[in-house]
Formats: structure tokens, C-alpha cells, sequence
């Protein structure tokens, strides 16, 4: 039976899924990519890090002593930060010097172009690899020169990536390679230089099951006292897979969103066309079916339905997995494999057949209640808003959402949270359409033209689609555009120098012998000193006289090590710069020797860490140690382009100390800029430049790559949004059919008919989008106030952008369904759809 | 008197996938301004395509009708649009109401499509003719078979219609309630002095027509004149 009374309307049932085929689509692509990549990341472990072990110093001189009893083949990488010049176009630019020896990596590769260079590069000669974008940036080719310090090195290969280098690394400082053996040549190593020391070790004896981890983890404080930093493979995987399983995590929202409004589209088909089936399930019944047999051929007809579109999303979600590796491209730092996952798979069919089912559930249940008269009477409501059972699928519906945004998020604070936004949503917009309607009746413009009306009447007619119009419109409008304010947001935070007379260029690693040269050849080029700022590193070693080493001793002292284990950079002066005020306590001077030395540091960071005004703080500035007080606290705002320092000693304390210093200047153009790095690297080959323009540039280049990631997930939720729009549109068609045909019999224009239909469509869109422009709003303030801790200035152009689109959008796909109707003749309609 | 409709070699043919099917094959015949006439024939002889021609609804495969002086074969949907709003009143089996609108407004759809103003007076004088003015704001929902059949047909009078097509316009009602629609019918037929064609396969009703045109396959079978009351 169920087959049967299908077949008139297998077209509209496949309309009603159709939504379910692009949500279970985005979700099965997501979830093979995700299960792809968690085996690839597994598979490729150790080609993530490149050796069995990795350690890290600040030190040259660091020891573990558990891997000295070991047998292993060895490499050492030098890294630190330096100015580089290119002799061809003449320009400099700040990059991470690499100096490597050894036959790292030992598992995977230096990838480069030619893919010879990794090997070739190291056949003793001065050869170097140069980072891809800066190759590209700067015009370099292979067999260019490249100036590293007092050496200059033929560019052996572009280098495209390798073990232990991030994509978004490289963009801030991206990697220069050149053998070990030159490094010394350079002359940019030097006593309080900030060189980074790499061992990588291939162990040849251990088991391949040997427990690292665990080793590390019981001597671990050994290896933090020492200020060793520890990789292993394992910690590597679990990093990379904590990495992408943020993204992750966000990619399955945005599937579970299409997949939640996919649901709105089922539940809307269905309700439609169960009250277009009332009157069969009522003349079965009148032949003697139960309730019961009735509520089963159309569960039958639904499931079927049901997994046929869960099928052929599961089969469009994985054609579209293959070209999520490339969308993720830069992102990822394993080879993502192309292979069926069939969980992935599985699973989005059982979900699609369940979601089908589940939300066709509320319309159905009514099919139980209908009553045999109608099928005599014609007409009657077959409401079952008392139906026990209706708030029974109610409820499983919240379980649902809840336990699938769980299984999504592994969070269940985060699943509530976030079912009851959806839950607000939905509510906000089906209020705003409910009063809507109630005030188009109440406040009825009788004077207005009749097209006027009769499209405002519309708004109300029996089996209006206004709620489910609004609803899933609203839904995808407001999801649309909090991505937009997002992305505006995070965007707006990094454009910071466009300020015309804010610094741009910063000059740092300068001695102090060095500052006044280089500050007369800014100078020269007509360049501002805006600041000029002396640095001394140094490293807190007691707070009220506890160490590091007690806190690591004792448990139940509640203060954080980080403090003790960072590296300061302090400055100091007895004035406060724009990009600070002091909140707490005062600005303390140090008028004579004797006098106690009041520091400052800033608010956040002294609250995070228990320290308050007077609490003792003993530094250790380079060997020698300096007692210290908290005077002051201050407030600092990080985005301005500043030397900005969490820590500030007063003036007369720390001017003996070994320092550098930072310039910060602001040059007219590009150009004037490239000439002045130039000039300085070619006059000091130790310090550095760093042009903010061109981080801001990088910044802009990585946001622009998130930006499509977040626009190509953005659009499974627009895709399923416009499918709901088009299929709620289309189930509309059979309502206003009668209307326009009747009002074609009596008369009425093409014109007249088209203009009632494109208001209704126009109220219906304008409404939607606003509501959903509306949640938007609140949802991003939301987002910046409790995520992002930054204001929200809404940008008024992607809201007029999101609304003249959606209501078009809506009109149009109105119109254009219903010209089917004005082309034929009302006769063949009347016969056809009345009658 | 002059003809309202001339049908002439009229023929209509529907195409059923590879198969043609001729539901009505060269009918003539024409009407006298002010005529009652009816179409009869069983179900499926063609009689409700018949009368969609006539009024424009559809269009012939060959043949022309002349509507009003106006050859409907040379127009198209908008112009016969216009022509149904100016000269033509429908009324039909199942009453055909916009849900949306009340008895009022109902009525006054086919004159506001035509933009006139000031039309509420004359259409609740309608109302009261077919005796429903109390019942004006009442939706079609909260009215009987019966009495949404009297606002229809107020409304097929509301244009002032020359001629008024009416298709099975008692077919939904019961025996009381389709009398006194019949009467209604030829009141209001009679008082404004429109043309009436009717379909129905009720031969009582037909025959207080002044003519009847019978129906079968799709070609006139016998067509002739009545001696009804109803014609005096």
C-alpha cells in the first residue's frame, strides 16, 4: 500500500529528501576526511617529526642523560631569526635561519623543488633552501645568491615544506636551510644571541614499541629544571590531530547545521504533504483501516524515501571528500589519502534514515487522528496539539540534537548550550512569523490596492508556508551572516596599520654600540624615531621568595610555572607610553642606589598569577640577581603596534645590563622601506627588520585562506538553506495554484498575478532575512563578547549585501515556479488541480 | 438579435503521449444575446472543455469562437484575460472562493482586477440579492455549501457580466439547497439580462433552458430548442 499510494507522488517525496541529501552529503564528507586524516596522521607519524625524538634548548650546551645510554645517529639544527639579503633585487628580509647537520629528517623528507635539493644542498658547498614564498615574493630563482650574514649561499631548491614546519609558521617567519658548518661564517651567532638548539635523534636499538612518553614523563622535572623541551612522536601526532580536530570540531558544526536544517526541510515536506494525504488516509479508514495502518504507510513511504536520500548523500559526500584535501591543503601537514571510509559512510546513512523518520514523526502522528468523516465532509482540522505523543517526538528530537552536537563536540555543557541557541533560533523566528501574521490581520490595510492585499492576505491563508518560510529562511540567513561578522571581526583585529602615522617598521636586535648608527641612517632617510627602546632579558627566579624549583617540589602551592620558565624581555623608563595606563598602586623612580626597586607588570598577567602590589619578585638578570617589588600594575593594549612589555623596571636600575634594542619607525612606502632594510642589513648584518606591512600582508593572506575554508563549509549550510527555500517554494506552488488560477478565470493579469506573488514572496524573503540578520547580530556579539573578547561593530554592508540577496533569492525562486502556472491555460490547471 | 458567442469548425485534441485524443470534433453552433442555454451529455463527452473554449479558458486546436464579436483564437492569455474580466461571469461546481478573503471581498475580486473604485456598495448590494449581506465578513470556511455557492454567484454578477458560464453550478448541493440556487440563477439571469450557459447533466435543469445542446463523444448529437416556463 505504502509503494502504491507513493508512486502519484514520488516526485514530491523525493523533493521533501532532498534537503536530507546535501546534509548527510556534508556530513559524510566530513566525517571520511576526518577518519582519512586521523589514519593518515597515524600511518605518517613518524615522517610528522622526522626522527624518533626530538629536544629543544635555548642552550647549547643541554643534556638528557637517558638518551647518552643509547645507541642513535644524530642531528643538529641551529635556528634563530635574522635579516637575510638578496644580492639580486637587492632586498632584505627577516627569516628563521635554519642551520642543519646530520642526515635529518630520518623518516620522510625535506620537500623541495627540485626535489634532488634536500639531498644536493648538503654536499658541503655554501647551498642553501629558500622558502617557497619567499622565492615567489622576492623573484628568487635556483642558482640566485642569498646573503646570510657575511656569507652568501647559492639558493640550491625552493623549499615546499618539511617535518615540524607548519604552514602558518612559515608565513610569519618562513625557513632558510644552510649547512651547519657555514653557520659559525655567518657571524650572526654571538654571545646573547637567541639561537634555538634542535637534536633529532634516529634510535637504532630500541624497540618499536618503545614507550617515550612514558620515559619523558618520568623526567620530566629533570628536563623542565634544565629547560629542555621534549617532542616524541607520539606528543607530535596527538598535536597534529589536537590541531585539525578544532577545525574538525567546526567543520562537523557546519555539517550538523545543514544537517539541522535539512531536518526543518523534511518536517515542513512532510507536514505539507501529509494534509495534501488527509483525505486518502481518510477514505482508508472509512474502508476499516486502523489508525495505526494508516500512520504505517506513510512511515513506510517516509523511511524509504528516507534512505534512498541518505544513500545518495552518503555517495555525493564522498565525491566531495576528494576535494576537501584540497581546500585544507595549506593547513595540513600530512597527505591526506583518498580512501571509502565506510563508518563514515554507514553512519551517515543510519543518521539520514533517522532524521528522516524522527522529524517526519510530529506530521505523521497526526495521520492517527484523522478522522473517516473528512473523506465525506471534506474539511477538518486534524490538529493534535494534544496529543500525548507529539510532545514525545518533541522531546526525542531535543535528545537528539543534543546527543548528536555531543557526539560532535564531546562536550555536553557545549551540546546544551548550543542545541538551546538552536532552540532560541527557531523560537525567535517562529514568534517573529506568528506576530507577523497576527499583525498583518490585526492592522489589515483595507485601503491599500488589491494586489497588495490579496498578497498580505496570502501571508495567512489556510496551509500558509509563512512559519516554515521564515523558519529555515531566517535559520540559514542568520547563520550566513554571523560567518560574515566572524570573519569581518578577526579581520578588523589585524587591521591595525592602515592609521597613516602608525609605525610600520620595526628595527631589533640592535646593540647598544649599533643604535646611534642606525638611528642616524634612518635619518638620512628622512625616517621619525618614533621609539627607541632598550631590552633586557632576564628570567624570574623567586615571587615572596618561592622558587621554581619548591613549586615543582610542593603541590599544594597554587602559582604557575610559566612565569619562572619564560624568557622576560624588560625594559625601563619612569613614563608611561600611549599603549598604557597604570590601574594599581604608581610609577616608582629610583633616585639612589639604594633605593628599592619598584617594578611594574601588567594587570592581567599579575592577576593570573596571584601577585599583588608589594609582593617580592627576584630576578635573575643574566647571572646577577635583582630584588624587586610590585609598584604598579598597568593595562596594555596589545593591538597597538608598540613595544609593548609585561614587565617595566625603572629608569637607573637596569642600564648596566647587557641589552639590545628596538627601533620602531614608519616608512612612507614600500619602496623607501625595502632601501632602508637594505642599508641596515648591508651596515649591521646582525639586526633584524621586521616590516609590519609585510606581516600584515601574510596575515591577511592566511585570514583570506580561512576565509574560504569558512565560506566553502559556509556552504553546505547555503546550499541546504536555498534547497529548503526551494522545496518549501515549490510544496507553496500547489497552495497558490488555486488562487492564481481562479484569479486568472476571473480575469487577472499576468501582471496582476505575478506582482501578488512577488509581495508575498518579498514579505516572506524581507521578513526571513531580517529575522536572520537580526540573530545574527545577537549571535556574533555573543561570539565577540564571550570567544572573542573584542567589541563587535556590525558592518552594515554584508547585512545589506545578505538581505537584497536572500530576498531576491526568494522572489526569484518564487517567480520562477510560479510561471509554470501562468503559462498554461486555466482550464488544464483548473482540471488538473481542483477538480 | 445579434450573437454573444458563435462557435464555428470548433475541434480540441489532446495528445496522450504517442496517442491523439479528440475530445470535441468541428462543433458550430451560436447563442442569442440574453439566451439560456445548456450543454448536456454524460461524463467525458466533452461538454466542460466545451465550455472552458467558450469562455476562453483553453484554447481550440482548430475552429474559432467568437466571443462577443471577439475572435478568442487570435488572442492570447492576457487578452482573453481581459476579455473574461470585461464580458464574462463564471460560476462553478465547488464554489471556487479565495479562502483568504471574505464574502465582501470576494465578491469584489473581479472589479478590483478591473481597478475600479468605490465598488463596496455595489457588492454588498449583491450580497443582499443573493441574501447574504449579514454574512459579508465571513470567511468561506464559516459558510454552508449552499451559501458559498450564493456569494460565487454574486460574484459571477459583480462585473456585470454579458454572459455568465456556469458548470454544474448545483452539482456539490443538495436537492432544497440547488433549487433555490436554480432560482437564484435565473432571477439574476433575468434581471440583468446576461446570456446563461450552463453544463450539467441535469436534465430538469436543462430543461428550463431555452435550448439545449446534447453531447456525446465529443460531437453535438441533437441540438434544440425547449418549451420551457423559464424561457417566457
Amino acid at each position: 500500500m505504502a509503494w502504491r499510494d507513493a508512486r502519484k507522488s514520488k516526485a514530491r517525496l523525493f523533493l521533501f529528501i532532498s534537503s536530507i541529501v546535501i546534509g548527510i552529503a556534508a556530513l559524510v564528507a566530513i566525517n571520511s576526511f576526518s577518519d582519512n586524516l586521523k589514519n593518515d596522521i597515524n600511518n605518517q607519524a613518524k615522517e610528522l617529526l622526522g626522527a624518533d625524538l626530538e629536544l629543544g634548548s635555548n642552550d647549547s650546551t643541554f643534556n638528557y642523560a637517558f638518551v647518552d645510554t643509547l645507541d642513535y645517529e644524530i642531528s643538529y639544527e641551529n635556528s634563530f631569526a635574522s635579516m637575510v639579503y638578496f644580492p639580486k633585487t637587492q632586498e632584505s628580509r627577516l627569516v628563521d635561519v635554519r642551520a642543519l647537520a646530520g642526515e635529518f629528517p630520518y623518516y620522510g623528507t625535506i620537500e623541495t623543488e627540485p626535489i634532488e635539493a634536500e639531498s644536493t644542498f648538503r654536499d658541503g658547498q655554501a647551498k642553501a633552501l629558500v622558502d617557497q614564498s619567499v622565492m615567489i615574493q622576492y623573484g628568487i630563482e635556483l642558482g640566485d645568491s642569498i646573503k646570510v650574514g657575511q656569507v652568501t649561499f647559492k639558493v640550491e631548491g625552493s623549499l615546499i615544506s618539511s617535518p615540524s614546519q607548519s604552514f602558518a609558521a612559515t608565513l610569519v617567519a618562513p625557513a632558510v636551510y644552510i649547512p651547519m658548518k657555514y653557520l659559525n661564517e655567518t657571524g650572526l651567532v654571538q654571545r646573547g644571541s637567541r639561537v634555538y638548539y634542535r637534536r633529532f635523534y634516529k634510535f637504532n636499538d630500541l624497540p618499536e614499541d618503545f614507550d617515550f612518553e612514558a620515559q619523558v614523563e618520568a623526567d620530566e622535572d629533570t628536563l623542565r629544571l634544565s629547560e629542555i623541551r621534549v617532542e616524541t612522536i607520539e606528543e607530535r601526532k596527538e598535536e597534529t590531530g589536537e590541531t585539525f580536530q578544532n577545525l574538525a570540531n567546526f567543520l562537523n558544526l557546519v555539517a550538523f547545521v545543514a544537517l539541522l536544517l535539512g531536518c526543518v526541510g523534511v518536517a515542513s515536506a512532510v507536514h505539507i504533504y501529509m494534509k495534501e494525504k488527509v483525505k486518502t488516509v481518510a477514505i482508508l479508514r472509512c474502508m476499516g483501516a486502523k489508525g495505526r495502518d494508516a500512520f504505517q504507510v506513510f512511515l513506510i513511504q517516509i523511511a524509504v524515501v528516507g534512505l534512498i536520500g541518505s544513500i545518495l548523500g552518503a555517495f555525493a559526500g564522498t565525491l566531495i571528500q576528494s576535494v576537501l584535501p584540497k581546500v585544507f591543503a595549506d593547513f595540513l601537514l600530512v597527505e591526506v589519502t583518498l580512501s571509502l571510509s565506510w563508518p563514515s559512510i554507514i553512519g551517515g546513512i543510519v543518521t539520514g534514515l533517522f532524521i528522516s523518520v524522527l522529524f517526519a514523526l510530529s506530521p505523521l502522528i497526526a495521520v492517527r487522528k484523522a478522522s473517516p468523516l473528512i473523506s465525506i465532509r471534506g474539511v477538518e482540522s486534524t490538529s493534535n496539539t494534544r496529543d500525548p505523543l507529539r510532545w514525545l517526538v518533541y522531546a526525542g528530537i531535543a535528545v537528539f540534537i543534543i546527543g548528536f552536537a555531543f557526539v560532535q563536540m564531546k562536550d555536553l555543557q557545549d551540546s546544551i548550550v548550543f542545541t538551546f541557541a538552536i532552540l532560541v533560533a527557531f523560537g525567535f523566528l517562529g514568534l517573529v512569523a506568528k506576530f507577523f501574521m497576527w499583525l498583518v490581520k490585526k492592522l489589515f490595510p483595507s485601503s491599500w490596492s488589491y494586489v497588495w492585499r490579496q498578497s498580505l492576505a496570502n501571508l495567512y491563508r489556510p496551509n500558509n508556508q509563512t512559519l516554515v518560510l521564515i523558519a529555515s529562511i531566517g535559520l540559514g540567513t542568520a547563520l550566513i551572516t554571523t560567518l560574515y561578522f566572524i570573519q569581518g571581526m578577526l579581520i578588523s583585529q589585524v587591521e591595525i596599520t592602515t592609521d597613516e602615522n602608525r609605525p610600520n617598521m620595526m628595527v631589533f636586535d640592535m646593540q647598544t654600540y649599533q643604535k646611534d648608527g642606525i638611528a642616524e641612517l634612518a635619518k638620512s632617510y628622512d625616517l621619525p624615531v618614533l621609539q627607541e627602546v632598550p631590552i633586557v632579558t632576564m628570567r624570574l627566579k623567586s615571587v615572596n621568595d618561592t622558587t621554581y624549583e619548591q613549586i615543582l617540589a610542593d603541590t599544594t602551592i597554587e602559582r604557575r610555572g610559566g612565569i619562572f620558565r619564560r624568557e622576560w624581555r624588560v625594559t625601563y623608563r619612569d613614563t608611561l607610553i600611549e599603549s598604557e595606563k597604570v590601574v594599581q598602586g604608581e610609577l616608582r623612580k629610583v633616585n639612589t642606589p639604594n633605593d628599592s626597586i619598584f617594578v611594574s607588570l601588567e594587570e592581567d598577567y599579575a592577576t593570573r598569577n596571584n601577585i599583588a602590589l608589594g609582593d617580592k619578585l627576584v630576578w635573575d638578570v643574566q647571572g646577577v640577581p635583582i630584588t624587586t617589588y610590585l609598584g604598579s600594575t598597568r593595562e596594555i593594549d596589545w593591538e597597538r603596534v608598540q613595544t609593548n612589555f609585561l614587565a617595566l623596571f625603572p629608569s637607573n636600575t637596569l642600564e648596566p645590563a647587557p641589552q639590545f634594542h628596538v627601533l620602531i619607525t614608519r616608512v612612507p612606502s614600500t619602496e623607501v622601506g625595502a632601501l632602508f632594510q637594505r642599508d641596515v642589513v648591508k651596515q649591521y648584518p646582525s639586526v633584524s627588520v621586521i616590516d609590519i606591512g609585510l606581516i600584515l600582508n601574510t596575515v591577511d593572506d592566511i585570514l583570506d585562506k580561512i576565509a574560504f575554508v569558512i565560506r566553502f563549509m559556509a556552504l553546505f549550510s547555503i546550499l541546504t538553506g536555498l534547497l529548503v527555500l526551494v522545496s518549501s517554494v515549490i510544496l507553496s506552488k500547489f497552495q497558490r495554484i488555486k488562487e492564481s488560477v481562479l484569479l486568472r478565470t476571473m480575469g487577472g493579469s499576468k501582471k496582476q498575478i505575478l506582482t501578488i506573488n512577488s509581495l508575498e514572496y518579498f514579505f516572506l524573503g524581507s521578513l526571513a532575512s531580517l529575522s536572520g540578520i537580526l540573530l545574527a547580530l545577537a549571535g556574533s556579539w555573543g561570539l565577540a563578547f564571550y570567544s572573542f573578547d573584542s567589541t563587535f561593530i556590525p558592518n552594515p554592508l554584508p547585512m545589506v549585501v545578505v538581505f537584497v540577496s536572500i530576498t531576491s533569492l526568494t522572489v526569484v525562486i518564487g517567480l520562477l515556479n510560479s510561471r509554470g502556472i501562468l503559462s498554461k491555460p486555466p482550464l488544464e490547471v483548473l482540471r488538473n488541480e481542483i477538480q | 438579435m445579434d450573437h454573444i458567442l458563435e462557435v464555428s469548425q470548433l475541434t480540441k485534441t489532446y495528445n496522450s503521449g504517442a496517442r491523439a485524443l479528440t475530445v470535441l470534433s468541428d462543433i458550430n453552433f451560436s447563442i442569442k444575446a440574453g439566451d439560456k442555454f445548456s450543454i448536456v451529455g454524460s461524463s467525458g463527452s466533452g461538454k466542460t472543455t466545451l465550455l472552458g473554449l467558450c469562455a476562453g479558458l483553453d484554447r481550440a486546436s482548430s475552429g474559432n469562437v467568437l466571443l462577443n464579436g471577439v475572435s478568442l483564437s487570435k488572442l492570447n492569455e492576457d487578452e482573453r484575460a481581459a476579455v473574461r474580466n470585461q464580458h464574462v461571469g463564471f460560476v462553478f461546481q465547488n464554489f471556487q472562493l479565495l479562502p483568504t478573503l471574505t464574502a465582501l471581498e470576494n465578491v469584489m475580486v473581479p472589479m478590483e482586477l478591473r481597478g475600479e473604485k468605490g465598488i463596496q456598495k455595489y457588492a454588498m448590494e449583491l450580497l443582499d440579492r443573493v441574501g447574504l449581506a449579514k454574512r459579508h465578513d465571513h470567511y468561506p470556511t464559516q459558510l454552508s455549501g449552499g451559501e458559498q455557492q450564493r456569494i460565487s454567484i454574486a460574484r459571477a454578477f459583480s462585473n456585470r457580466p454579458k454572459i455568465l458560464f456556469a458548470d454544474e453550478p448545483t452539482g456539490n448541493l443538495d436537492e432544497e439547497t440547488s433549487q433555490k440556487i436554480e432560482d437564484l440563477i435565473f432571477q439574476l439571469n433575468k434581471e440583468e439580462g446576461t446570456t446563461l450557459v450552463m453544463v450539467t447533466h441535469d436534465m430538469e435543469l436543462a430543461a428550463k433552458t431555452d435550448r439545449i445542446v446534447r453531447l456525446k463523444g465529443g460531437v453535438i448529437l441533437d441540438d434544440s430548442l425547449t418549451n420551457s416556463p423559464a424561457t417566457e
